[in-house]
């Protein structure tokens, strides 16, 4: 025994490890619901699903309001409103300035991109799920009503919404990142599908162009019947320049950034 | 442990800090101070890894900051209350904290119940506490993975007398057992209370660093006369660099021996002399960063 009491509680050896990217990922899908603005944005996505359903009850013809017809409607309000979510898990960092703390914790400033991203397409996938939901509740309303109701469903179409969504949110997410400013990334992001229009509509020359990248026009054919391989194609190329580009340069300028 | 090794920020031609280099042992409280932009905000953002330097590198706990996997079981940072969501609760940015760093659940109520934020504070949105409240916050949000660091910027930044009075003790409490402390603060008043340890800053450079009590016994003799403008002349006969202080007296640079003798040769009637202690070091910090203020105010 030693004549020396025991000292205070002396501090605590810390953890080696550091957080595994699906701890992050979980944190980042529980800081897109615990604002009210960020819950508010979740409950109007599924919202306007549920209200684009209800339309399709009363104006689409009885024998024609199929589950498939309720479901594809939908997709399009949502995928307008997911890449406002994805920018706004970003660009909510820098305008609240969590940045600083979130950082302090997680220096790698890769791992909570990566988790960010993880978390939005979550998000996204989870879209996909309410929309079927709501249109399976839609089908059921319309058989109560005298409408067809049938339960067909092209399958081909479930991948394709998902890849809509998701592309959605991660074209959100990568203006975000490389904006880094919310009302600048959302007004970018939501005008630039008009620019391509007024611009394409005005100047022969960018007609041809505009087939390849404006993703209205490229995005489109996933919800309708079939997509063929020049679809693909030009769809693949339009993603590249307005997904993959942003999110790349996006990623390089978080990492760079001084944080104060 | 924090080791800052010749830390250089340049901003366009603009040096935000030059050539920093200090040490914050454990068991120690280091009070970091200067007028406000002299640098220590970007010091400390570089230490944690929020700002890269343009030269130079620290290491915390022996690692660079963004080397550590988790750091906030290591260093508690605390570099700006403000920095947190205005929309959630108190509870919920700390229930983010916990789970990044894999702390258990219950550490959230216990730390709030530390800082002295009760039930119906943690449940309140961020956005309406008072900005004593968002230190006391971001205070438990430093202490939640029970780091054996700390790197606090500003912390009695709008913390009332009680409050500061509180966090002293909770501080000289962390660094007796054993823990770092680095806090800066633009009040000389507010860290001598607490801190072992003083670096000095002023236009980016370190222009003072050591133990508290060699600073203060290297800040001069005051020394006051009835003849207070006689004083002023013998003491500059003799080459005593003297300065006015704030109350009267004379700051003087030398022993109290040599001031005294000075006098008893001019048959001067002395008043006080003694060591000028903080009054001195607060003389000190006047003079040494006051060319650096000034420019932060032309600038």
């Amino acid at each position: 025994m030693t004549a020396v009491t025991a000292p205070a509680p002396a501090l605590r050896r810390p953890a080696a490890t550091g957080p595994s990217l699906a701890r992050l990922t979980g944190v980042e899908l529980r800081k897109l619901a615990d604002t009210r603005a960020g819950r508010w944005l979740l409950i109007t996505i599924g919202l306007v699903a549920a209200v684009i359903v209800t339309v399709q009850i009363f104006v689409v013809e009885d024998a024609e309001q199929t589950f498939t017809a309720f479901f594809t409607p939908a997709l399009f309000p949502v995928g307008l409103l997911l890449p406002v979510l994805g920018i706004l898990s970003i660009t909510g960092e820098w305008s609240q300035r969590t940045a600083l703390t979130t950082f302090a914790l997680v220096p790698r400033r890769e791992r909570v991109v990566t988790a960010k991203l993880a978390a939005v397409v979550l998000a996204a996938l989870a879209s996909v799920l309410v929309s079927l939901a709501v249109a399976a509740a839609g089908t059921l309303a319309s058989r109560a009503t005298g409408g067809a109701g049938a339960w067909t469903l092209d399958w081909h179409l479930l991948p394709y919404a998902a890849v809509f969504q998701v592309a959605n949110v991660l074209m959100g997410a990568g203006f975000g990142l490389l904006l880094l400013n919310t009302p600048l990334a959302i007004v970018t992001y939501l005008l630039l599908p008009t620019v391509w229009s007024i611009l394409a509509a005005m100047i022969r020359a960018l007609r041809e162009p505009a087939r390849w990248l404006d993703t209205s026009v490229t995005m489109e054919p996933l919800l309708s019947p079939g997509m063929t391989a020049g679809e693909w194609g030009r769809l693949g190329v339009s993603l590249a320049v307005w997904l993959l580009v942003p999110l790349v340069a996006g990623l390089v300028r978080t990492l760079r950034r001084e944080v104060s | 442990m924090i080791e800052v090794h010749h830390l250089t920020k340049r901003y366009g031609p603009h040096t935000a800090v030059e050539d920093v280099s200090f040490r914050c042992e454990p068991g120690t409280v280091t009070g970091f101070l200067g007028p406000n932009g002299a640098g220590k905000s970007t010091t400390m953002r570089m230490i944690c890894g929020m700002t890269t330097p343009s030269a130079g590198g620290a290491t915390v706990a022996g690692r660079p900051y963004r080397e550590l996997p988790n750091p906030g079981r290591e260093i508690g940072v605390l570099l700006d209350a403000s920095a947190q969501h205005a929309g959630r609760t108190g509870r919920e940015a700390l229930t983010l904290a916990a789970r990044t760093m894999g702390v258990a659940r219950g550490q959230v109520a216990t730390k709030l119940d530390l800082v002295g934020l009760n039930e119906t504070a943690a449940r309140r949105r961020v956005g309406a506490y008072s900005l004593g409240m968002r230190q006391r916050l971001g205070l438990a949000l430093a202490l939640l993975g029970d780091p054996r660091v700390l790197i606090l910027d500003e912390p009695a930044n709008g913390l009332d007398p009680e409050g500061i009075f509180w966090m002293r003790g909770l501080l000289r409490d962390f660094a007796d057992r054993g823990g770092t402390v680095l806090l800066s603060s633009h009040l000389l008043r507010e860290v001598e209370a607490v801190a072992d340890r003083l670096v000095v800053i002023g236009g980016g450079r370190v222009v003072a660093q050591g133990g508290k009590d060699e600073l203060l016994a290297g800040a001069g003799t005051l020394v006051r006369a009835r003849d207070q403008h006689a004083l002023r002349l013998t003491l500059d006969r003799a080459g005593l660099p003297a300065t006015a202080g704030t109350d009267g007296g004379y700051v003087v640079r030398a022993e109290p021996e040599a001031v005294g003798q000075a006098a008893a040769d001019a048959g001067l009637v002395l008043t006080e002399l003694r060591p000028a202690g903080s009054g001195g070091l607060e003389q000190l910090f006047l003079t040494l960063t006051a060319g650096a203020s000034t420019k932060e105010a032309v600038r």
